[in-house]
């Protein structure tokens, strides 16, 4: 059995710059996603259900289709 | 030539009555019902206690009027989209749509139906109790239910070789298309896999066949047109997830329409990608957010599910340079489907938290590994379960999709119009404009027909065999000028203008 994987053809014809666009994230700006992610955190502390244990246990659904 | 890949997603969503009786058909009846109920008092006639349009029949070609002993709320709405019941969970069938961006917009106007119907049903319900409805596709305790697709697909192909073909791209366009789930469910899935990229790829246990509910096939046989049967097949897909983000979506629907439409024309269709086993690959594929897993296809090769997704992408774009885009929407959309369907396998192969903004199951476990790691949590916690299905809560204030910077490709302002205005290129615009002007005199809406009472005898029932006629283009100068439903039926049958194929 040909242990061969599906290769995917060179850069594709439809564009002109085959890598290189993967600029290195400018300084500040991982400090700045870091900080989005935490507030979101922070957030999703207030809105997540309560009681999790009992949220999650009680979600039950009849199967369907 | 392909017909062009008219399309519709139904969606069973999960619902939670908290303080109510336990009886999941109670709940959505009274959420539909509320919604309902509310357009009434808003001005729409929906005729006495049958809300006007009860389309039961449309399960069986003919079969009206409608089976009013279910008891089961069952409208069908201005927009073309049927609202129902349907076994223990809300459904919502969005109208006919020419393309995959239009199939977006009526997708998101069914979300926001069901917020409506929160809001309906809250001002009825109890001190205490209230209903919440989740846009997934299980209860992680081994209960699956469904969001089907549909596609208009040409009679004359085989069923079988849509079959066999189509079965590499059902098993791994999960990859830009899952909705993600912590952890596993069902007695066969594999053992410690804190993460999968589909919500239902582990309930499908075989590779073609008629069932829905159980033993559940990636290739579903049903066969209900909904349409001249001599002409058209509806291909009725149920191995997809229900998608919040919008991209997911677009590209679920985007690139199937596209790789149907090469098995059509029988052009640079996957005849040489096929999966030795599909069932056993849909669950691998499913089990490794790394993507590293590989599948065994028919040929003895082995490959990611990215490089079919490569494959199936490269001929895509050599079947649009031959064929061009009618078959899928057009240009606008099928060069769009194009370069997203690029880009997202492009972010899969480098850095999958490129592609977070676009892809459901790459933003949740991204969102579910920065909560995990902040509290410390094991992937058992059951508060990273509580995110899982959190994500999928449609109310704004819970939502934690609606917290994610996701890509947005509809504006509201559309949406809000999609929740009441029919898509203007089907027969969907004829069905959803008759209701919104004579509600009261439409004794049935089905998918392929409107039945008029015009207070004599018989019923009059207009045929809609062709989806593609019944367009804003076709009727819409008519239904303007007519005053009446009596005017309207008499034009139809003396051929002036006809919804349906001659």
């Amino acid at each position: 059995m040909a242990e061969r994987e599906l290769k995917r053809k060179q850069a594709p014809s439809t564009r002109d710059e085959p890598v290189v666009e993967e600029a290195p994230v400018p300084a500040g700006q991982g400090e700045k996603l870091k900080a989005e992610l935490d507030d979101l955190l922070d957030e999703i502390d207030e809105v997540l259900e309560e009681n999790a244990e009992e949220f999650v246990r009680n979600y039950v659904q009849k199967g369907g289709e | 030539m392909a017909v062009p890949k008219v399309c519709g997603i139904e969606t069973e969503y999960g619902i939670q009555h908290v303080g109510g009786d336990g009886n999941p058909v109670t709940s959505s009846s009274l959420l539909v019902n509320a919604y309902v109920s509310d357009l009434a008092r808003a001005g729409w006639d929906f005729e006495d206690e049958s809300p006007g349009n009860d389309a039961r029949g449309y399960a069986r070609e003919g079969a009206l009027p409608p089976e009013v002993e279910t008891h089961l709320v069952n409208a069908v709405l201005t927009n073309g989209a049927r609202y129902y019941v349907d076994h223990a969970h809300p459904e919502f069938s969005t109208p006919e749509c020419a393309d995959a961006g239009e199939l977006v917009r009526f997708d998101l106007a069914g979300e926001e139906v069901l917020r409506r119907s929160m809001r309906a049903v809250d001002r009825v319900l109890p001190a205490g109790q209230r209903i919440v409805v989740y846009k997934n596709n299980s209860d992680g305790k081994g209960n699956s239910y469904g969001t089907h697709e549909n596609y208009l697909m040409d009679r004359a192909v085989p069923f079988s070789r849509i079959a066999h073909l189509v079965t590499a791209h059902f098993v791994t366009r999960q990859v830009f298309c899952g909705a993600g789930k912590v952890g596993t469910e069902t007695a066969g899935a594999p053992s410690g896999v804190p993460f999968q990229i589909s919500q239902r790829a582990e309930f499908f246990e075989e590779e073609v066949g008629l069932e829905t509910t159980l033993k559940r096939p990636i290739v579903n046989t049903r066969d209900e047109p909904h349409a001249d049967p001599h002409r058209f097949r509806r291909l009725h897909v149920i191995v997809g997830d229900a998608n919040r983000a919008e991209v997911s979506t677009f590209l679920k629907v985007g690139t199937t329409a596209f790789v149907l439409a090469m098995i059509e024309d029988d052009l640079f269709g996957p005849g040489d990608v096929v999966p030795a086993n599909p069932v056993r690959a849909i669950r691998q594929v499913s089990a490794d957010p790394a993507l590293r897993t590989t599948i065994d296809l028919a040929d003895g090769r082995r490959a990611t599910a990215v490089s079919v997704q490569w494959e199936l992408f490269e001929r895509a774009r050599k079947y649009a340079e031959h064929q061009g885009f009618d078959a899928v929407g057009g240009e606008g959309v099928g060069t769009d489907i194009l370069r997203r369907w690029e880009q997202v396998l492009q972010g899969l192969e480098t850095d999958v938290s490129e592609v977070s903004g676009q892809v459901d199951w790459v933003a949740k476990l991204q969102l579910v590994e920065a909560y995990r790691d902040r509290h410390g949590l094991s992937w058992d916690d059951r508060r990273l379960a509580a995110v899982d299905l959190q994500y999928h809560d449609l109310r704004p204030e819970r939502s934690l999709f609606a917290r994610l910077a996701t890509e947005h490709l509809v504006d509201p302002a559309d949406v809000e119009r999609a929740v009441f205005e029919p898509p203007r290129s089907t027969r969907a615009y004829f069905r959803g404009r008759c209701l919104a002007k004579w509600a009261s005199a439409v004794s049935g809406a089905n998918w392929d027909s409107l039945v008029f009472d015009l207070g004599t005898d018989p019923l009059r029932r207009i045929p809609m065999m062709d989806p593609l006629r019944g367009t804003a283009d076709h009727v819409e100068a008519l239904i303007d000028q007519c005053s009446s439903p009596a005017d309207l039926v008499a034009r139809l049958s003396s051929g002036e203008r006809e919804p349906r194929d001659g």
